[in-house]
């Protein structure tokens, strides 16, 4: 399959399930909403090392909030309920608790419960104050520029995560731009997010390594720099690769964000240095969900 | 299917037990079999269709017309369904009530919402003393759920109130909030001497400056987050809670009662 002369793969990104909730951040502006969503999804690339992963998935407007204030959605992915939840509780008590103005609410209904400001609250020292407001419990925390207010928890769910595609170009320049194009397309999508720096990820990584401690090393068959020593999976006029990855709550999702992905990439396409686009597998043996190029973009 | 409706014959001279007429219980009830039913009429036992003309068939759509103060215990333990209430009730409306929706057009006697433990109560008129308090002796009132008054509620209105919310469009008595564990009670009109005597912990949230104990605290002026969500949840309601332009953010905060543990609070809007 090419496409405006980028060539699609005939392979398939592989994905594997995952825990996530959603929690919406608020502040007095979006300016500080989104410092504390920064902070909160901060260190949140890869469960490789970070415990989970962690992403803004989009800024809500003050009609979008439950408090009427200006805001941000955050999303955060793990392996399982019990490290999601001791991520969510760390990072919310860390990095929304203590930003000026904020508050903090589920953004996920139904999914099963797990603690957002339910244990927070014991930094009220017993002055914390609980309200049940509309069937939903929350908490007042007194704090020193006022009242800390959180939802009691957030529903957790199964999700997907891991979806990838690589972006082959001639140049890292030119690889950059078109993951940048695709990223901002992607974030007009609900109900994911693209954990890496930026969205994009440059050090793509295989499974296992020479040394043992290692879990997984760097994705030698798409290094340029590599391609005379290695089984290399790159033509001689590629001279960067990077990826997106992308978690969703579900298939459908992740179906969605890497069509609209790959298809801003191939906007930009072969006359802009974009030669082909792959995907990061391990052979079907590391996740149950597989996304398929050529099938996605079809 | 229609209302089923209890029309009284005529005012009864002693007052009657209304419990055993709530939806769960005359669910799958014939109309003969509901009129079969004996209510305690003062010290002695009637059957249903003695005091009242039925109609209708919706065990869980009840209303009764031409009440008066005299029926006692109106919607006890109401599981779900609703009951509206044309005229006045007697005192324990509402009791221990589950879910569902109970509505009166007049006034209600005390212990209006005893022990309520969720769904919503509108009383159109006044209500009496002891609103959505505990039954002597015991240490808990309401629960759980709504009660939304349009007029004036008597003394004691949510006396160890535990949960929920007792919203007066009107005035409130003396000791409004007395011994609240927690919950929520606002307070439109004024209230009387010694509100939030002796209250534990929750809020009591007015429109205007109370006289309060010499145990409450000033702890200054304060905009608050939770309250436009508070006002928020009201917007369902058919009342002056829903009016957007009553709402507020900005209040004065006492807390107290500081003879008690001191964790509840007195907010005045500002």
């Amino acid at each position: 399959m090419i496409i405006n002369g980028v060539t699609i793969d005939k392979t398939f990104a592989e994905a594997f399930p995952m825990k996530a909730t959603r929690a919406i951040i608020t502040a007095q502006n979006e300016k500080w909403a989104m410092i504390s969503a920064q902070a909160m999804t901060g260190f949140a690339t890869s469960v490789i090392a970070c415990g989970c992963e962690a992403g803004i998935e989009r800024v809500l407007s003050p009609d979008e909030t439950p408090d009427g204030r200006p805001g941000v959605a955050i999303m955060i992915y793990a392996m399982g309920g019990k490290g999601l939840a001791k991520q969510l509780e760390t990072r919310a008590g860390q990095c929304v608790l203590t930003s000026p103005t904020s508050a903090l609410f589920a953004g996920i209904e139904g999914g099963k419960p797990i603690p957002l400001g339910k244990n927070l609250r014991f930094f009220g020292d017993g002055f914390q104050i609980a309200k049940k407001i509309g069937g939903k419990r929350y908490w007042r925390v007194p704090v020193m520029d006022g009242e800390f207010l959180t939802e009691a928890t957030t529903g957790m769910v199964d999700a997907v995560g891991g979806g990838n595609f690589l972006v082959l170009a001639e140049s890292q320049p030119q690889a950059l731009a078109a993951c940048e194009a695709a990223i901002e397309a992607m974030k007009k999508i609900p109900n994911v997010i693209m954990p890496f720096p930026g969205g994009v990820v440059r050090s793509g990584s295989k499974v296992g390594s020479k040394y043992k401690a290692l879990g997984a090393s760097t994705n030698d068959a798409f290094c340029p720099t590599l391609k005379g020593i290695t089984k290399t999976d790159l033509s001689p006029e590629i001279e960067s690769v990077m990826e997106i990855v992308i978690d969703g709550l579900s298939k459908e999702d992740i179906d969605k964000a890497m069509r609209v992905g790959i298809q801003a990439v191939c906007d930009l396409g072969a006359a802009n240095g974009i030669k082909r686009i792959s995907a990061g597998n391990y052979g079907g043996k590391l996740g149950p969900f597989h996304f398929h190029l050529q099938e996605i973009m079809a | 299917m229609t209302t089923l409706t209890f029309t009284l014959i005529a005012p009864p001279a002693q007052r009657v037990d209304m419990s055993p007429l709530v939806c769960q219980k005359l669910e799958g009830l014939s109309l003969d079999a509901i009129a079969a039913i004996e209510l305690q009429n003062g010290n002695r036992k009637l059957r249903v269709d003695e005091l009242f003309y039925l109609t209708g068939s919706n065990t869980q759509d009840i209303a009764i017309a031409g009440s008066t103060d005299k029926l006692d215990f109106i919607g006890k333990e109401l599981n779900g369904g609703s009951i509206s209430v044309q005229g006045d009730a007697g005192a324990y409306l509402g009791m221990q009530m589950k879910a569902g929706t109970i509505s009166v057009s007049g006034d209600t006697g005390l212990y209006a919402a005893c022990e309520m433990k969720n769904g919503l109560l509108q009383i159109d008129g006044n209500a009496g003393d002891f609103l959505g308090s505990a039954l002597p002796g015991n240490k808990q009132g309401m629960k759980g759920g709504t009660v939304l008054v349009k007029g004036n509620v008597g003394q004691r209105c949510g006396d160890h109130l535990r949960r929920g919310q007792i919203l007066v469009e009107g005035n409130a008595g003396d000791y409004c909030g007395s011994r609240m564990v927690a919950g929520t009670i606002a307070v439109m009109g004024t209230v009387g001497r010694y509100a939030g005597y002796a209250m534990r912990r929750g809020t009591l949230l007015l429109w205007n400056q109370p006289q309060l104990p010499a145990t409450f605290n000033d702890c200054g002026s304060h905009t608050l987050a939770f309250l436009p969500m508070l006002f928020n949840s009201f917007k369902p309601l058919n009342s002056r809670f829903a009016d957007a332009k009553v709402a507020f953010n900005r209040v004065q905060r006492f807390g107290g009662d500081m003879a008690e543990s001191g964790r509840g609070e007195v907010l005045v809007k500002l």
